[in-house]
């Protein structure tokens, strides 16, 4: 019964882009298959898309055992995304909250401003930060990406709308029980928007995650480098080495892949809501 | 006199103990909870833009300390008129533009057209087309280098396989390598437009398509007289939003080619890099800064204009 129901049209076609979007990934499935390959045979034409001789171990080992591993730039990189993400949750909820449900003097020019600040573009702004944060000792920490990465006027933008859209009966019930703002917000408001917050959380981690232009300008100390830098670092010592460099591709991208793969529906509909709403 | 000391003073004790109304903690909760954003925004963001306005009318480099200082007018924006690597890099942006965001929305919407209406197994293909966006472009850039590499990558050995005795040599090749650039950029970005358009799809409603299909209409004439201009607002987010980043793009011009070979991939925001991060002329760096902004801001309000007036939803 459900076999009849499907169109023979729609099935060829599904197959014929099945194929497309395999032809489409190729890139990566060359980077997987390089990455355990010797250096020789990288460059062997045809592709060899199954390794002959695998050398995925020899590989592994220059990217992770090295004198500079990448086990360094991942610990970096965890630590800086788990933080702005964490961080800039909090900051831009506490901003959504007010903007959707607290009544004060200047609420709306603060919201006007707020979709103002949406139109700087971060690169009209770098020279100036880049010497303030020198200027306050912070160059070459982390502590300077982590500050400019979690205040997002996009993000609060986000919240807010979602915020908005929460019944005002669940707070004023907290409020008659005898909650303050400052419980309403932690009990009620967190709680209700945990959808909103996985798929912004998931989406702030997989950009600071691949922020390559703010540790480039901020960083100097190879041992503070984040992943992206951490790959210029590994072109210029392996420049040559294609199958070490891709092995480092590899480590770059597969944690965000199999994140992706996880909560691919939050990842989704946080690029959709953006896109439609913003 | 006395009585109405008494009854001042009682007045005022009353007031203490009443101040805090409901409206009053509302009032102080609300500026709490935004200040942290707010003052957040105005020290990283809006601070900085206007301090790069002043630093553009100056000359300084960053070497010399804050006393090398130099106020010298609109002179930095009369260098740039003259820079030919500012004018080539202006030149690489707008073909930049011009080369990837038509193709790749068109391409998008076609794809996300057959996607939700045409194809089984929905979700594979979102995701599927979606994995190079999520990618560190860094990554992925070191990736691409291999594929294009003059002599040996793939690529090539493909072309001349095929009988091309002299295949472009990609990212070192003057004439070739921005192109290359672009064709990595619109493999990166071709899944989220996929995905935004997918989104506006799916609020179009099923109705009219059934209304169309009793009255003949094919799949071709459904997608040119509904899916198209019921996805309006879409197509011209979409468009602000590419052109605005295809302006930003710049990891993939560092990591690959540093602007080169003698600048044919340069681009502003690389220049902005080079002139202020390598050569600390924070001044002239923050002259090019604006002129990005400005470009930014005109695409930004032609567009909100247009679409005050010709956009429906």
């Amino acid at each position: 019964m459900i076999l009849t129901r499907i169109k023979t049209s729609k099935l060829i076609l599904t197959v014929f882009f099945a194929a497309l979007s395999v032809f489409f990934l190729l890139p990566l499935f060359w980077m997987l298959s390089a990455a355990a390959k010797t250096e020789r045979d990288v460059w062997t034409f045809p592709i060899q898309w199954i390794p002959k001789e695998w050398n995925l171990v020899e590989n592994f080992k220059a990217v992770w055992l090295g004198d500079v591993s990448f086990g360094l730039f991942y610990m970096n990189s965890i630590k800086i995304a788990a933080i702005s993400t964490l961080a800039t949750i909090l900051i831009s909820s506490m901003a959504g909250y007010a903007l959707s449900k607290l009544e004060f003097k200047g609420r709306g020019f603060v919201f006007s401003l707020m979709l103002a600040f949406m139109m700087i573009p971060e690169q009209a702004t770098l020279v100036p930060r880049y010497i303030m944060i020198k200027e306050i000792g912070l160059y070459d920490t982390h502590t300077a990406l982590i500050l400019m990465g979690i205040f997002s006027s996009y993000i609060s933008f986000l919240l807010r709308q979602f915020m908005a859209g929460i019944h005002n009966d669940l707070l004023e019930a907290a409020e008659l029980d005898g909650a303050g703002f400052f419980r309403v917000f932690w009990n009620v408001m967190l709680p209700l928007s945990k959808p909103i917050l996985a798929t912004v959380g998931i989406i702030k981690f997989i950009w600071t995650w691949n922020d390559y232009q703010g540790p480039l300008i901020m960083l100097n100390s190879t041992k503070l480098f984040t992943i992206p830098l951490g790959m210029q670092f590994f072109q210029e010592e392996f420049g040559t080495r294609i199958a070490v460099m891709m092995m480092a591709s590899v480590a770059a991208i597969v944690p965000l892949i199999v994140l992706f793969l996880l909560l691919q529906k939050q990842v989704i509909n946080g690029i959709a809501i953006g896109g439609v709403k913003g | 006199m006395n009585d109405q000391m008494i009854a001042g003073d009682s007045v005022a004790g009353a007031n203490q103990k009443t101040y805090w109304t409901r409206k009053r903690r509302e009032q102080w909760a609300g500026w709490i909870f935004i200040a942290p954003e707010v003052v957040g925004l105005i020290v990283l963001s809006l601070f900085p833009l206007i301090s790069s306005l002043v630093l553009s009318f100056t000359e300084w480099n960053l070497v010399g300390g804050l006393s090398a200082i130099r106020f010298i007018g609109l002179d930095n924006f009369v260098q740039l008129f003259k820079d030919d690597h500012f004018i080539l890099a202006l030149k690489n942006n707008v073909w930049f533009t011009v080369g990837t965001v038509p193709l790749t929305m068109l391409i998008g919407i076609v794809l996300a057209a057959l996607i939700h209406k045409k194809l089984y197994a929905k979700t594979y293909f979102k995701v599927a087309f979606f994995i190079p966006y999520i990618c560190s472009t860094v990554a992925i850039a070191a990736v691409w280098q291999a594929l294009y590499h003059p002599s040996k990558g793939p690529l090539n050995q493909m072309l001349m396989d095929m009988g091309m005795s002299n295949p472009p040599r990609w990212l070192v090749d003057t004439s070739f390598s921005l192109i290359a650039i672009m064709v990595i950029y619109i493999w990166q970005v071709l899944g989220y437009q996929i995905i935004i358009f997918l989104a506006g799809m799916s609020n179009i409603p099923e109705e009219l398509y059934e209304a169309a299909r009793i009255d003949g209409a094919t799949g071709i004439q459904q997608f040119r007289r509904i899916t198209v201009p019921l996805l309006g607002p879409t197509i011209f987010f979409l468009a602000i939003t590419s052109t605005i980043s295809s302006f930003k793009v710049f990891d993939l011009i560092k990591f690959l080619t540093n602007g080169g070979p003698n600048y044919a991939s340069t681009v502003i925001v690389y220049q902005i890099y080079e002139e202020g991060f390598e050569r600390f002329k924070m001044g002239y760096a923050s002259a090019m800064s604006w002129a990005l902004f400005l470009m930014i801001l005109l695409v930004t309000s032609i567009t909100w204009i247009s679409q005050n007036r010709k956009v429906h939803y």
